[in-house]
């Protein structure tokens, strides 16, 4: 017979078929975009003036690399990324460990926990906003009831940044617990138990039994933390709009001000290359953990 | 032998005293959103009053004002409130709808006919959800600019469905990965076709993960902020943006106000929250971790 919709439903082609369509729109949605910028990172252009692109060779790639400025905010980034995930490591690992057991209302009393981090974060940004304040603000009015003095948490480089952090830890604590959680649940009843028979001091129990099995999780929450941190925007567009100064402008907030305040098209261009080489390698290593994992079990 | 069992249930069970404990902690963690949810309550004085207020009269003023203001000569206008409700409810709908067709038929495919290198589509596409969305953000405006999709509904909701494509394909994946083929497989030896399989054998089974999948993209793209900012016009604006843009008015910020935005924005969060628990795990990973 041969025709198009014959050759086209040959089974060979099932899998090419009900793929194509998600792909096309990835594609003219997403890879062709990151195409064009690509290319637009090897031209002077600015989105602002109608002046044709000239072709500007590794020009911006070198400005970028060597200009003091990205470097800080590169630092800036890192600084908040290893604070808020060391602190949500913490916070979250032992939240998982208190809900670990069943309990009456456990369910319920979960909920409480885990909502920060289905909240929006333009939501939770205006909510720790309020709260710093520094007049009617209840973190600063706690303080100044407590240490008698006033407080404007924002106004300083280092208070900026706790304030950025607490609020991302908030919201994100509760991600590293559910992982947790569910290295803790599969551990087998009969590890307990024999470490129940071989008198195990609690913190031996842990070590021995408990720690294999959430290990794998627990790097696969710090990757996945440090590679969604790594973006932080929202956040830090609300709170702070990066200041004081630019003291706490995140690498993804310096991009949108290069790009859509001083139309630097090229050079933010070449930047968000970068940024997405950052992520590609963490990708990888996040997927690759994830595979040695679930060859394991 | 019954001691050594009760014990071995009691490394897996707590009481009535874990409940008060985790209940606390919980109180706490949660006070934040309480004292958001507040602060909607306050009149205009309350919410400024240092110390700050726990106790006072509740009032529904700022709830009404999200959507109508009235003017020194007793006029009644709306704020436009009511539209970017709308628009976040609709932009987020279709946006879902479409990836979730899409990505389904695909994880089918990525799960049942593995093609040649299809790791590597599956990173690209899990690539596209995980890159910071400011790189794709230039070119998507510079683009959206020439085609006239900017600050129009089709060019948002496509936008949309790209950002939910990943997270739809790893999900869904996931859960056609963990059907029997056996089933399948019986089902075409008896005969049936390709569609039947798919439309009556799989997607019978997926239905809680279907649901579970459309309703965390939903929460994904209902709080999605960057894309609306740049992207969205007057008409199309969404909840987030309008939010944002309230924080930086002039005349000082009107908290009361924003706090009942963003009560009524929340209440959706809660309930699909507390429908999802179990699903959360994967959710939150786009499917790469499982229970």
């Amino acid at each position: 017979m041969g025709g198009f919709l014959p050759w086209l439903m040959d089974p060979k082609r099932r899998g090419a078929m009900l793929v194509t369509p998600a792909i096309v729109l990835l594609f003219v949605m997403n890879i062709f975009p990151l195409m064009w910028s690509f290319g637009l990172s090897f031209f002077h252009y600015k989105a602002s003036s109608v002046k044709p692109p000239r072709f500007a060779g590794l020009y911006y790639y070198e400005k970028v690399l060597s200009d003091p400025v990205v470097w800080e905010r590169f630092q800036t980034t890192a600084t908040i990324v290893s604070l808020s995930v060391l602190t949500q490591m913490v916070i979250g690992f032992g939240l998982a460990l208190l809900f670990a057991k069943k309990f009456p209302l456990r369910r319920e009393i979960l909920m409480l926990v885990l909502t920060p981090m289905m909240l929006s974060f333009v939501a939770v940004g205006v909510f720790f906003k309020l709260f710093y304040e520094p007049t009617f603000g209840v973190v600063s009015y706690l303080y100044r009831s407590i240490s008698g003095e006033a407080m404007a948490l924002l106004a300083t480089k280092w208070g900026a940044i706790a304030g950025i952090v607490i609020a991302d830890a908030w919201m994100w604590s509760p991600f590293v617990m559910l992982l947790v959680l569910a290295g803790l649940v599969s551990v087998p009843d009969y590890l307990y138990e024999a470490a129940e028979v071989d008198r195990a001091t609690p913190w031996e129990r842990f070590k021995a039994v408990t720690f294999p099995y959430i290990k794998g999780l627990l790097l696969l929450a710090l990757l996945f933390r440090t590679i969604e941190t790594f973006k932080l925007f929202d956040l830090v567009y609300i709170i702070t709009a990066g200041g004081p100064g630019a003291s706490t402008e995140s690498i993804a907030v310096y991009v949108y001000r290069m790009a859509f305040q001083f139309f630097k098209t090229s050079q933010s261009s070449a930047l968000s290359y970068i940024l997405l080489f950052v992520v590609i390698v963490l990708t990888n290593l996040y997927l690759y953990f994830v595979n040695r994992r679930e060859r394991e079990a | 032998m019954f001691a050594s069992r009760s014990k071995s249930r009691s490394v897996r069970e707590a009481g009535w005293g874990r409940t008060a404990i985790c209940g606390l902690v919980g109180l706490i963690y949660f006070s934040p959103v309480l004292w958001m949810v507040l602060t909607a309550f306050k009149t205009r004085q309350d919410a400024l009053a240092t110390p700050p207020k726990l106790f006072f009269t509740p009032t529904l003023d700022n709830f009404v004002s999200v959507f109508y203001r009235v003017t020194e000569s007793g006029a009644q206008f709306s704020t436009g409130m009511s539209l970017f409700f709308f628009n976040s409810i609709f932009i987020a709908g279709m946006g879902v709808l479409l990836a979730l067709i899409l990505g389904t038929m695909a994880s089918y495919g990525f799960s049942r006919y593995p093609l040649k290198g299809n790791d590597t589509y599956l990173f690209v596409i899990l690539t596209t959800r995980m890159l910071p969305p400011i790189v794709v953000i230039v070119p998507i405006f510079l683009m959206f600019r020439i085609t006239g999709l900017s600050g129009s509904y089709v060019g948002i909701i496509l936008l949309y469905a790209m950002f939910n494509m990943a997270f739809s394909v790893w999900m869904m994946k996931s859960f056609f990965d963990e059907l029997s083929k056996d089933v399948e497989d019986a089902a075409r030896l008896d005969g049936a076709g390709e569609f039947k399989v798919f439309f009556r054998i799989c997607l019978p089974q997926l239905k809680a993960g279907l649901a579970a999948t459309a309703v965390f993209a939903l929460i994904l793209t209902w709080n999605e902020f960057l894309f609306a900012l740049l992207l969205t016009g007057n008409d199309t604006r969404t909840v987030p943006v309008a939010m944002a843009r309230a924080m930086g008015g002039q005349l000082g910020v009107d908290w009361g106000l924003l706090s009942a935005i963003i009560t009524l924005f929340l209440v959706p969060v809660f309930i699909v929250t507390y429908m999802l628990q179990n699903h959360l795990l994967r959710g939150v990973t786009f499917g790469t971790v499982k229970n």
